[in-house]
């Protein structure tokens, strides 16, 4: 063991039980502030004692590091909007996964510096280094796909498998000769190249719907490098915490695929998204429209409505317009309630933060199971911004490509409202017949304008404001 | 400093690994964007060994490149990480108070 002194080893361990703690603190919102202040005391114990090893010396250099971090960690963390936080989450995951990295990177150099050959050391390394780049790359690329700097559709090629195939096999390859024979030189930034290449690789052909897997399964990925860097260096707390991550991460990417009912697999290389074609190329079906005033008195004339947002409402920022309908039609004695898929937005979580945001009461936020029970004796489901989550094609049709999926059954409410720019297909591109119902009304415009329209006509027509 | 293989490290992963299961499964699926963001700060703890790599002598200057990276890559993401965490936080509040 490199760390032997003893009052190290007890903040390490202290700072270990800490982060577990602020683990089971985070089970639910009344304890969960408590588990982020366990969080930053581990933290801080953790560097503390860092900074006590004798082998630190260099301190003007460490505080340097440290100050340039928080000024750039701190303003990210303010001035972020909460509609971005799957992007802050992405970089986080990069720039996560490139400190294991090059941790590595500057270990691997020692190990060569000593002439040392394979050891469980350069061999944890090697592995460490693997998921560190490729996590940090793919992180990169996930982060401009939620940004929409370039294309939230797949990104296929003719040959894509074969092509990404030769990338990992070579990535291993080099891992391999660097474990064996641990060098500077040419294979090091070959190998760091490769890794970096094969993370681009691995994200290009996922479409934006499958967003949040990805960033629950980068977020497991660069847990499990952490990990490794522990064995490496022999750090019972990076083991601890990396192992922490990881089980967060590999939960949540398993929840998000049963939310999807797809595999790992099919969520890595399916190249889902990809257009289903003649699906959406039948004939023009009549539907219902209804203006902001009638969707206003029907709303008004409810007794129960049920809300089922989706990435539409984050992206239009309608949340706040959509409390305040909220507020509306609580005050004339409406029962309003959300219901939240598991995969609606594009990470986990992700509809529930932007509404508690816009001061929705959480316990108005009902996951989908318990929600799905209320939903026909339910007068009013408003769908804004949502598609596949509430098609009854993958509770019907077992041809459809979503088939299987656990859906909102927002097609079993009395009546139906949909929120839509136009007909186009979703992103899947798979005809929804829920439009077509004989109980829907579409509602055509901006999420956001449509909805303060409702708000304005509820608040004229009753003459409050 | 050469660190061989240790069972004793093989045991405290897959413990650890064992809790973080049981502690996340009990995660309300209310707080899944705001425990991604705690995970990651707490993951930044990886900053450890950043500041050993940065700190310690001799040293060349390329490890002094690539640990000063890493340690600030790593505090971004730990102050950033609780901050933001904290920020969604109080964000989820309980109803009758409004």
């Amino acid at each position: 063991m490199i760390i032997g002194n003893p009052i190290v080893e007890v903040a390490y361990l202290v700072a270990a039980v800490c982060f577990i703690l602020s683990l089971m603190w985070m089970s639910h919102p009344s304890t969960s502030r408590r588990g982020v202040m366990a969080g930053e005391l581990g933290m801080l114990l953790a560097i503390v004692g860092t900074l006590l090893l004798k082998e630190v010396v260099d301190y003007p250099l460490i505080a340097a590091a440290l100050l340039l971090g928080a000024a750039i960690g701190a303003p990210l963390a303010y001035l972020m909007p909460m509609t971005a936080i799957p992007q802050r989450t992405a970089i986080s995951h990069a720039l996560g996964a490139l400190a294991v990295g090059l941790i590595g990177v500057v270990e691997m150099i020692k190990l060569a510096g000593h002439g040392e050959g394979f050891s469980f050391e350069s061999a944890a390394l090697a592995f460490e280094m693997t998921l560190g780049f490729l996590t940090c790359t793919a992180s990169v690329l996930a982060f401009a796909k939620l940004q929409e700097l370039v294309t939230t559709r797949p990104m296929v090629f003719k040959g894509q498998q074969f092509v990404n195939l030769a990338v990992f096999v070579a990535t291993i390859g080099c891992a391999v000769a660097l474990a064996l024979n641990p060098q500077s030189g040419a294979l090091l930034i070959a190998f760091v190249a490769l890794a970096a290449l094969f993370g681009v690789m691995l994200v290009a052909p996922i479409g934006g719907a499958d967003m949040p897997t990805v960033i629950a399964l980068l977020n497991a990925y660069a847990g499990l490098a952490a990990s490794a860097m522990g064995f490496a260096l022999g750090n019972k707390l990076l083991i601890i915490t990396g192992a922490l991550d990881g089980a967060s991460g590999f939960i949540l990417a398993v929840i998000m695929c049963k939310a999807m009912n797809r595999s790992f697999a099919n969520v890595m290389f399916g190249g889902f998204g990809q257009v289903i074609e003649g699906a959406a190329a039948g004939e023009a079906k009549p539907v219902r429209s209804a203006s902001q005033e009638d969707a206003a008195l029907m709303l008004e004339n409810a007794t129960s409505v049920v809300i089922v947002p989706g990435y539409g409402m984050a992206v239009a920022q309608a949340q706040h317009k959509v409390a305040e309908l909220y507020q509306s039609l609580t005050s004339r004695g409406v029962d309003v309630r959300f219901a939240i898929h598991p995969v609606a937005g594009r990470m986990p979580g992700h509809m529930n933060v932007l509404l508690a945001e816009a001061n929705i009461p959480y316990e108005k936020l009902i996951e989908m199971d318990e929600i799905n029970g209320d939903l026909p004796t339910t007068d009013v489901a408003l769908i804004i911004g949502a598609n596949d989550v509430v098609n009854p094609a993958a509770r019907d049709d077992p041809k459809s490509a979503i088939a299987g999926m656990p859906i909102i059954e927002a097609d079993k409410a009395k009546t139906v409202m949909v929120i839509k720019r136009s007909m186009k297909p979703g992103f899947a591109g798979i005809e929804n017949e829920l439009y077509y119902l004989d109980k829907s009304h579409m509602l055509f415009g901006d999420a956001k304008e449509f909805v303060a329209g409702m708000v304005k006509a509820l608040s004229g027509g009753s003459g409050m404001h | 400093m050469h660190t061989g293989f240790d069972p004793d490290l093989v045991a405290v992963f897959i413990l650890a690994a064992f809790l973080g299961f049981q502690l996340i499964k009990r995660v309300s699926t209310l707080l899944h964007s705001p425990l991604m963001s705690l995970t990651n700060a707490i993951a930044a703890v990886a900053v450890v060994g950043a500041i050993i790599i940065l700190g310690e002598e001799p040293s060349t200057p390329l490890t002094k490149i690539l640990g000063f990276i890493a340690v600030t890559a790593a505090t971004v993401n730990l102050v950033s990480g609780f901050l933001i965490t904290d920020r969604m936080l109080k964000m989820f509040k309980k109803g009758g108070s409004k």
